[in-house]
């Protein structure tokens, strides 16, 4: 029986050949047939969870919550020392440096990754900005939510940190950073769906000591992932709590 | 929880009174004007059991309140109850996530220096299996706006 294996359509393009790579090295070590179904963005990846055709998921922590409280996935293993941090920008020329100068009525590109967009709303909160107030204007990626900032078509921008850290300076010159969050408890994590739970101590085993391997410690470089560690399913149950306290929409 | 102590002041310029909290107890605050700006991008994280009493705190927690992460595990929650919030405020907080609700809040903490610091709390019930098992909150920087309003307010809910 082969089963499906995604990636939350938030990771980085230059990385697809790591994932794949990571993905041969896992059917190898593990003996489990695993295919790979990439998704093109977060409302394919929804589809997909809806159908129940992913069995193993590298999600990001707000798609957690479905998965494991409607589909009953399981946590499986972090990536040490990864967390997802959001940096609103602006013009580099914008007079504006404080998040607390903006004002209502602002044009906003953002792309479609939940964690980078909810942590981007709160830190908008001291402005006394909230999603009425803004005009969203929806991005492939975050390269054009920073053209989006430079042509002067949105006021601001949400990026993820990481991504941000990425631009070349030509890039970085024509924008500024507001703000950067600090929350330093946002993870993606690596959860697998019912069908794959008979193998969950076989998968975590593999992936834990993956770092102990010289082979797989360079696919895991290939993935920017300094090594993977176990995580418990009542970690999975406090970040899915935490982004509920975030989320702006659930009661 | 035990009194504060002059000595952890950060001001010798301070006020005294004596807190009652829902559960009778009383603990003597010594508080200052002396208020502490909430660090930008951050979020204060932490998880209490069904009695307030702390079992969680981020970083961010710790560096703001004052005290070391030892000295909040085991402790009520309400070793942050500032004089100046009105009692109604935390009814109102209790009665809301006791409802499987979640409660939304301006509020003035305590630091173990006597000193101050506004935040935007959120605070939800942790359910599981249609139970509630413990709480979890979290706190962000506050709207300048929205604090002069409460300075305002929360004077008159007493």
């Amino acid at each position: 029986m082969s089963y499906t294996m995604t990636i939350s359509p938030d990771f980085k393009p230059d990385l697809i050949s790591g994932w794949y790579i990571f993905n041969t090295w896992l059917q190898k070590q593990s003996d489990v047939a695993i295919h790979i179904n990439l998704v093109n963005d977060f409302s394919e990846l929804a589809q997909c969870i809806d159908n129940d055709s992913i069995d193993l998921i590298y999600a990001n922590p707000c798609d957690i919550a479905k998965l494991v409280r409607e589909k009953s996935f399981e946590a499986l293993v972090k990536p040490v020392g990864v967390h997802d941090e959001t940096v609103v920008i602006t013009h580099a020329d914008n007079p504006i440096n404080a998040i607390e100068s903006l004002k209502p009525s602002l044009k906003l590109a953002m792309t479609d990754v939940p964690d980078v967009n909810t942590m981007g709303t709160i830190m908008l909160e001291p402005a006394d900005i909230n999603s009425c107030d803004i005009e969203a204007i929806i991005c492939s990626n975050y390269i054009t939510v920073a053209k989006k900032v430079v042509a002067g078509e949105a006021d601001i921008g949400f990026l993820l940190a990481d991504a941000y850290n990425e631009f070349s300076s030509l890039v970085k010159k024509q924008v500024k950073p507001l703000i950067t969050s600090k929350i330093d408890v946002l993870h993606h994590a690596l959860l697998l769906g019912p069908n794959l739970q008979d193998k969950k101590s076989l998968l975590q085993k593999c992936l834990i000591m993956m770092a102990d391997d010289t082979k797989g410690m360079a696919i895991l470089n290939s993935m920017e992932i300094e090594k993977w560690e176990l995580m418990e399913q009542d970690e999975a149950e406090i970040l899915i709590d935490l982004i509920d306290t975030l989320s702006p929409y659930s009661n | 929880m035990q009194d504060m102590k002059i000595e952890d002041l950060a001001s010798d310029n301070y006020e005294e009174t004596q807190l009652t909290f829902f559960d009778a107890k009383q603990r003597k605050i010594f508080y200052t004007e002396i208020e502490t700006e909430f660090p930008e991008g951050c979020l204060i994280v932490s998880r209490t059991d069904l009695n307030g009493i702390i079992t969680h705190v981020n970083k961010s927690f710790v560096m703001m309140s004052g005290f070391t992460e030892e000295e909040l595990i085991g402790q009520p929650q309400c070793i942050l109850r500032h004089p100046f919030m009105p009692p109604a405020a935390f009814a109102d907080l209790w009665e809301t996530i006791q409802k499987k609700e979640k409660w939304h809040g301006y509020v003035k903490n305590l630091r173990k220096d006597g000193g101050f610091y506004w935040v935007y709390a959120t605070v939800i019930p942790n359910i599981r299996n249609n139970k509630i098992i413990s709480y979890t909150s979290v706190r962000r920087m506050p709207s300048a706006k929205k604090v002069a309003e409460c300075i305002e307010r929360y004077p008159t809910l007493f």
